[in-house]
């Protein structure tokens, strides 16, 4: 996430003869960007520092006989730019030509096919032909994760993964190896992603400009899944995905689209389609009772860290295996919801449970990991969620159906495993699961609900938030951390309080791996900017607040599960079916 | 961020050299170079545990490695043979040296003979470009070079390595 400008002195430039007023400090390319001069650029991404490594952002500025990288130059008081002439668009062509002699030509099949940055420049900058001799490297394609595909030869080297992975996450799974024209991105040594520190965030993929970064495709096998007339295809939509899905058909970002998901469902043949905002109130409920039981019964254990996250889940494992006894044994929703599919669903409809195919449509490329993450996953007897497909990936086969998405008639949910509360909506943003959570503890301390439902301490994008919560008397010390790099500076405050012996500085954390939550995961729509994040999330906070009911301990179809099934939270029967166990794993496997 | 948990005894007299070195910035290509002169190599096994011992993760250390051509990531033959590329050298038949090399030794560029006694890479000008073409072994500079003189040369090294072996 990048730092905004705003340092309060305005100064004022000439672009294209055009005056604009800008923050000193701003660029040559955000300043153009205010009066809509679009400045071609292929390594500068919206939510990253510039790294000028492409070149293709060149522009010129009087009195300088330099062409100057607008994406790392600040414009000064009184600078006159020039954006657009035609030298300037034979230098850009050129690098343009450079870069494109050294990248594949494979676009017909490549998976970013139409929703390339390079492919798009190629098209606005009208190439026709390729003047120079093709020098594609040959090097192996890395599918060992199974939820985000290393494709080298594709790599442009703009270096957009290296920092995400390194700076942003702090992972450091990704580096630049070799020099000149043999650099390429890849894990320390000849070992492939899965032997590495990897996280399967897949930020790198969402912020890859071409298909050298991308999630692992696995459209093709829910298709044959939903041809199988043997299988009982149903899905579950994710919180976040509600508000991105319609970016991939033109909506406005944030905007939900949740009833016509429903719809979209059912016509591609899913015969139910539930919801996994029904499971995050699940999870409140095992979660929240695990809170509640450990504050009132052995403080000393606390803090409780939150674990729906697959991402978090893995760089616990390998970076903090040594405070796996404050993690939360709670499994991710959607697998809660898988494994509920294929015992308390397939039950009450008849149905053989061998024959229920389960899909999750995901913002994040780590839910792929996590659906074979461990035994625990098969709780149900079988794999309790087959496929776990990106929200990028859906709006693929949701274009392949031939079925115009914005025209649907919304839907409603298949209430057994769908009927949601605005509590579990918000566990698409930072913050949310905390803010849900704190919802049903108050209520399951003090047997009354909140005077206020909003918990503005934990909202926003801030990387740490923190905030005491009165629970009749009880200070409850919470903390909220999103993006792993941020993540990390919060769990060496766990660790060094531990060595030093010093009590624990919180009582509650939770952690999501990508910043701004899974608004903004590593399997969401392109260009993730601030901005972006912004008005998914309010598109989050809106659906909350339009539920009639707001706390997961009220969601009728809950207490139906719990009644008819499940019993009570932290029964035997969930601890089967809804709970996990972590284990220490190396950083490198090789 | 960089490996827990120790991979590997490190060469005692690496150790007090990180010791003086650690936490100092650009610390990690002074040790590297340690690592080199110590091992002929870096081994990934020392990589890891410098990684562990200067808190800097094992993808950065790569990165390094990777990027001077210098650093080796596997074991050098015991005779290193350089074969200088340079304009001078290159035009007086650096080319044909190399071929020739290939054949005699059954070795590539930038890899060891399978008996492991002679690794061969490639170097831009050794400075003396008036003796060109050039090949460096061990450090001593063979000059005015013609390929039918190279299997005497290799010979002797063979015949060192023989003398070492019986005697």
């Amino acid at each position: 996430m990048i730092q905004e400008i705003n340092t309060g002195k305005m100064i004022d430039v000439v672009i294209n003869g055009e005056k604009v007023s800008i923050y000193e400090g701003t660029t040559i390319l955000d300043a153009a960007r205010k009066v809509n001069v679009k400045i071609p650029t292929l390594c500068k991404h919206p939510d990253l520092d510039a790294t000028a490594s492409c070149g293709i952002c060149v522009v010129k500025v009087k009195n300088n006989r330099k062409l100057l990288r607008a994406c790392c130059t600040k414009a000064e008081p009184g600078m006159e730019i020039t954006t657009h002439d035609g030298e300037l668009f034979e230098v850009r062509k050129n690098v343009l030509d450079l870069i494109l002699a050294t990248h594949p030509n494979e676009c017909l099949t490549c998976l970013r096919n139409r929703n390339c940055e390079l492919q798009t420049l190629a098209e606005e900058f009208g190439i026709r032909q390729q003047p120079y001799k093709a020098m594609v490297k040959e090097l192996p394609k890395d599918v060992s994760t199974k939820a985000v595909t290393l494709d080298p030869r594709k790599c442009i080297g703009c270096g957009r993964c290296v920092d995400v992975c390194q700076n942003i996450q702090k992972v450091h799974a990704l580096e630049f190896l070799d020099r000149g024209f043999d650099t390429r991105m890849a894990p320390a040594g000849d070992i492939v992603l899965k032997e590495s520190p990897c996280i399967k965030c897949g930020q790198c993929s969402a912020h890859c400009p071409v298909g050298a970064l991308v999630e692992f495709d696995e459209v093709s096998n829910v298709w044959e899944a939903l041809r199988n007339p043997e299988l009982h295809c149903v899905a579950q939509i994710a919180p976040a995905v509600r508000v991105a899905f319609g970016e991939g058909f033109g909506m406005e970002p944030g905007e939900l689209v949740t009833g016509k998901m429903y719809a979209l469902l059912r016509k591609l043949g899913f015969k139910a389609a539930f919801d996994t905002n029904f499971a995050a109130d699940l999870t409140i409920m095992e979660e929240g009772s695990e809170f509640v039981k450990k504050l009132t019964t052995e403080p000393k254990s606390l803090p409780l860290i939150t674990s729906c996250c697959p991402a978090w889940v893995d760089f616990l494992e390998k970076y903090y295996p040594d405070l796996i006894e404050h993690f939360s044994t709670c499994k991710s929703p959607h697998e809660m919801l898988g494994a509920l599919a294929k015992t308390y669903y397939a039950q009450k409809i008849g149905v053989d449970p061998s024959k229920v195919f389960v899909v999750s449509i995901m913002p994040c490329t780590a839910k792929k990991y996590e659906v074979q993450r461990s035994e625990d996953m098969k709780s149900s007897g079988y794999q309790d969620v087959d496929i776990s497909l990106t929200t990028r990936e859906f709006v693929r086969m949701t274009k392949s159906s031939g079925i115009d998405f914005k025209s649907l008639k919304p839907e409603n949910v298949d209430s057994m495993l769908g009927t949601y509360t605005g509590a579990g909506t918000i566990f698409g943003a930072t913050g949310g699961v905390m803010e849900a959570a704190i919802r049903t503890a108050y209520f399951l301390v003090t047997g009354k609900n909140l005077g206020t439902l909003d918990v503005e301490a934990v909202r926003g994008l801030k990387g740490i938030k923190t905030g005491v919560v009165d629970v009749q008397g009880t200070k409850v010390r919470v903390a909220v951390a999103h993006g792993t790099g941020n993540v990390r500076t919060l769990m060496d405050e766990l660790r060094e309080a531990k060595a030093q012996g010093k009590p624990m500085p919180y009582d509650f954390i939770e952690v999501m791996a990508c910043e701004g939550g899974c608004i903004a995961g590593g399997g969401q729509p392109y260009m993730v900017s601030n901005e972006l994040r912004r008005q998914r999330t309010a598109g989050i906070y809106k659906d909350d607040k339009e539920c009639a009911i707001r706390v997961s301990h009220e969601n009728p179809d809950i207490k139906r599960l719990y009644d008819e099934f499940l019993e009570k939270p932290l029964s035997h029967k969930s601890h089967k079916l809804l709970h996990t166990h972590y284990v220490s794993r190396p950083l490198y496997y090789k | 961020m960089a490996i827990s948990g120790k991979v590997v005894e490190l060469d005692s007299k690496l150790v007090s050299f990180i010791d003086t070195w650690k936490g100092r910035p650009g610390s990690e290509i002074m040790i590297l170079h340690k690592v080199q002169e110590v091992y002929g190599y870096v081994p990934r096994e020392v990589a890891m545990e410098i990684s562990r011992e200067i808190g800097i993760p094992l993808a950065k250390i790569y990165g390094i490695i990777t990027f001077y051509h210098l650093f080796k990531l596997k074991k050098p033959g015991k005779n290193q043979i350089s074969v200088c590329m340079g304009t001078a050298c290159y035009l007086k038949g650096g080319n044909d040296l190399i071929t020739e090399i290939e054949q005699l030794l059954g070795v590539g560029v930038n890899s060891t003979s399978s008996d492991g006694l002679f690794s061969l890479e490639l170097v831009r000008c050794v400075g003396c470009c008036g003796l060109a073409p050039v090949m460096v072994i061990n450090g001593k500079t063979y000059g005015n070079l013609k390929k039918n003189m190279l299997p005497e040369i290799f010979a002797e090294y063979r015949n060192k390595e023989e003398g070492k072996a019986n005697g």
